[in-house]
Parts: C-alpha cells; structure tokens; sequence
C-alpha cells in the first residue's frame, strides 16, 4: 500500500519545524525515524497534509554526559543506543534493552524522540523513560519546556504533546556506579512486540535494597512504575520470598489488555514471572563488585 | 501536494537524478523508477523484510524510507553485490547450501546478512536466527539460510 498524497518540508531546524507544525494546525506530523510512521502513511491510517522531516536538523543525534545527566537527542536511532560507549558506561539497562527493540534494519532508522512521541504501549523506550525518570525536553511555538516521563504518557499512542511540539532531548539520570539492573521481556518472535517487558534498577546499602525502581509495559496503555513493589523491597533484604512478594505485587497491580496474543490473565502471570527474574538479577548486580557485572548472568 | 523535489542519490555506485512526489517510496523509485527490480516488495509496512537494501551503510527497510529523503544518500541494493560470473561471498554461501526456493525474500535476506556481519559477531546459530527473525521465508527454508550464514561467518572469520 502506499502513502495518500502529502507536503513535505526537510525542515533545516527545530524551530523551522515548530513552525511548519504550527501553521499545518493539527493536520502535520513529525518524520523522525518513520519506522512507526510510514507504515500506518502506507496503510492510510494517517493522512498529514504535510510531514516535516527532521532527519537534516543538525545536533539532534548526539550522545552526552553533562554531571549526573546523559543526554540523548531525539535522533538518535535504537543501534546507536545499543552501541553507544556512554550509554554502556552510565545506562547500561538502556544498552542492554535495545536488542529488543524489531529488527537491525528497524534500529538503524527508528530514533528515540519518535518511539516517545509514538508511545506504543509494547515499545520499550518509553517504558525505559519512565524507569529511568527521564526528562524530555519539547519545543514549541512558546519556546522550550521539559515534560517527566511518568506524566508524558496519557494513554495508548497518546502523549502531552501538542500537535505544535517537538521532542528534542532526552535527559536521564545516569546510573550511579554498583546500581543493579535488569531488563526482562517476552515476545512471541525475536524482535516481535512485547507482551509485557519489565526494567529494574536498585542499590544495596548495608545488605539491603535502597532506591529501587521497577516499571512494566505490557500491564496497562502507558508504561508504569510498580509502585508496590517498589516500597516492598525498600529497605528490606532482597531473599527469594521477598523477590517472590514484590514480584506477586508487580503482576497484581497489572490490568494487562486481552488480544489476539494473549489474555489479560497471561500477561499478568507472565509479569510476575519476568519480574521475578529482573528483581533477583538486579539484585545480584548491585551486590557484585564493581567490574563484576557477569555476576548477574543465570 | 504533488510538487516534485528533484533528489541526486549514488544507487550502486551510479549517480541518479529524479523528480520524485514526496509520497513516493524509496521501494518504489528503485523498481519503478530505476528499475532495479531485484529489490522486492512484500508487506509494505517494515514486517517482511523483503525490501531491505542498504543505505549509507546501514540496512534499512525501502518501504518505510522516502524516496525524498533519500537525497544525497549512498543505497546500494542486491543488484550491485555481485554478477552471476562474479558471485559476491553472500551470494555464494546461500547458492552453495541452496538457502533460496522460490528467492523472494532472497535480495531482503541477502542485504540484511552483508548488515549482520558487520555489526554483530554472529558465533552462534541463536544469535544468527535472532539476526535473520525480521526477514520472513515463505518457503520455510531457514535451515539452509541459517547454514548459508554459519559458513559465511566462519569464513570471513577463520572459524571452523
């Protein structure tokens, strides 16, 4: 199938692009990667009349680290956040997630900035923005703001976007040298959609879990934190039946969709399951000396 | 809407000059266009894999790339790995271990393989399916693909 009719404008920069969107009045849309874009163009599930490509912007690919925060712009496609050195270095749960994401010739192309603003509820970034506490940094025809990841997503393929904004940046937290973290998914083919997937960063202090954090997909429209599960751990030995209980709390705070894949009933068991895995696994990273990482392998 | 953007691209080493309506496919201007039928088209929304080509050394799907964006890239598709008298070392692995039936997904297959081995070490027959799960067979032919590519890696990598 191919595209309906449209404009396109290369846009030369940000707000250039803003601009475009601004004038087109809800009817433009951003083509960043396109790898989530172009096929629902093909399928004329969508019919901008106009795109606004800002794959020649210049800047809006790099990788950085500034203090405590890695920063990322919004071009910057899933293979380069697979093998970026600093991401590796300050975000290795967000490396070693990557793999997940389709296929090679899918993470050549698809870029940050677009999975956010797609926000499928089976896309891994988003959910890994959410773990992370990223910032995302949006620009807009007043000028620049910074929207949280936990409130960016408003439901399925839904964002605080305006139809006039653009993601520029994305700014996450590094992760602290001896933090533990996993990241667990299934999907029913390599590189298919998730059923459900879950990420899970935590520290050890004195033997026990400080700080952690857990956030799904696949338990709802919008990627969430655990919340439950997180204030169980805290505080507390991470044993097997305490990893046994939080991981219960992660697949009883689901209301996991039922589809042609699989049952809400499915889905809430198997992230229990995967929970159980990423938990034990980050809790045998924050334990292991530093530069004794492969500790977490099974 | 209709408006034309004229795009200069480098398609197997040959300078190409086109006016393209934005909504045209990079898939399409190659076959429809250039005519470079080799690189075949499936499902049209990035599943299949067939349409793969490589573009500025990257493999990317075809059918989910503007021709317009296009301009100025380098895209090299499976007419310029090799010749039938000149085979190129992919070509030769998947004609040796007959890793082809009915050859449709052959062009996507063989494009996303000149990828694989680039960037991943590929030691093992998991991570070589892995490699090859974007790139559906009809014909179910994967065990000879996958040992089409297994003695791919281990000869360009010395490995038994």
């Amino acid at each position: 199938m191919k595209p309906a009719a449209f404009d396109y404008v290369a846009a030369e920069s940000v707000p250039a692009a803003v601009a475009v969107l601004s004038r087109a009045g809800g009817d433009g849309k951003i083509l960043a990667g396109g790898q989530s874009l172009v096929p629902m163009l093909n399928f004329r599930l969508l019919r901008p009349a106009v795109l606004v490509d800002i794959n020649r912007v210049p800047g809006l690919a790099a990788i950085g680290v500034a203090g405590d925060v890695v920063t990322v712009g919004a071009l910057t496609r899933h293979h380069a956040l697979e093998t970026s050195p600093l991401i590796a270095a300050h975000l290795p749960v967000l490396a070693a997630a990557m793999p997940h994401v389709a296929h090679l010739a899918i993470r050549n192309r698809g870029t940050i900035g677009g999975s956010l603003a797609h926000a499928d509820p089976a896309a891994e970034l988003p959910m890994l923005a959410v773990l992370l506490d990223a910032r995302i940094g949006i620009a807009g025809p007043n000028g620049r703001r910074v929207a949280e990841a936990r409130s960016f997503f408003r439901g399925a393929l839904t964002t605080s976007l305006d139809h006039d904004e653009v993601i520029t940046d994305v700014a996450i937290p590094r992760l602290v040298a001896g933090t533990g973290w996993a990241f667990e998914e299934l999907a029913r083919r390599k590189g298919d959609f998730a059923l459900a997937a879950i990420g899970v960063t935590l520290s050890a202090r004195d033997g026990v879990a400080d700080r952690p954090r857990i956030a799904v997909l696949g338990a709802g429209d919008t990627p969430q934190r655990a919340a439950a599960a997180e204030s169980l751990l805290t505080g507390r030995a991470v044993t097997a039946p305490i990893i046994a209980e939080a991981a219960a709390a992660v697949a009883a705070d689901a209301r996991p969709d039922a589809d042609l894949k699989a049952s809400s009933a499915y889905r809430r068991r198997l992230l229990g399951a995967l929970a159980n895995r990423a938990i034990a696994a980050a809790w045998r990273r924050a334990l292991a000396p530093p530069g004794h990482d492969d500790a977490a392998r099974v | 809407m209709n408006k034309t953007f004229d795009i200069t691209l480098t398609v197997n080493g040959t300078r190409v000059t086109r006016a393209v309506v934005p909504r045209l496919l990079l898939s399409d201007l190659l076959r429809e266009e250039l005519g470079l039928t080799g690189t075949h088209v499936g499902c049209e929304h990035g599943v299949c894999g067939a349409c793969t080509v490589i573009v500025n050394g990257d493999s990317v799907r075809s059918c989910l790339m503007l021709a317009v964006q296009a301009d100025g890239a380098t895209v090299d598709t499976v007419e310029g790995l090799g010749a039938i008298a000149k085979l190129a070392p992919v070509q030769r692995a998947f004609h040796e271990h007959h890793a082809l039936q009915c050859g449709f997904c052959t062009p996507g297959m063989l494009m996303t393989v000149v990828d694989l081995l680039r960037k991943y070490p590929l030691a093992t027959d998991a991570e070589i399916c892995d490699g090859l799960s974007g790139n559906l067979c009809r014909c179910t032919g994967y065990v000879h693909i996958l040992a089409a590519v297994r003695a791919l890696v281990a000869q360009t990598r010395g490995r038994p």
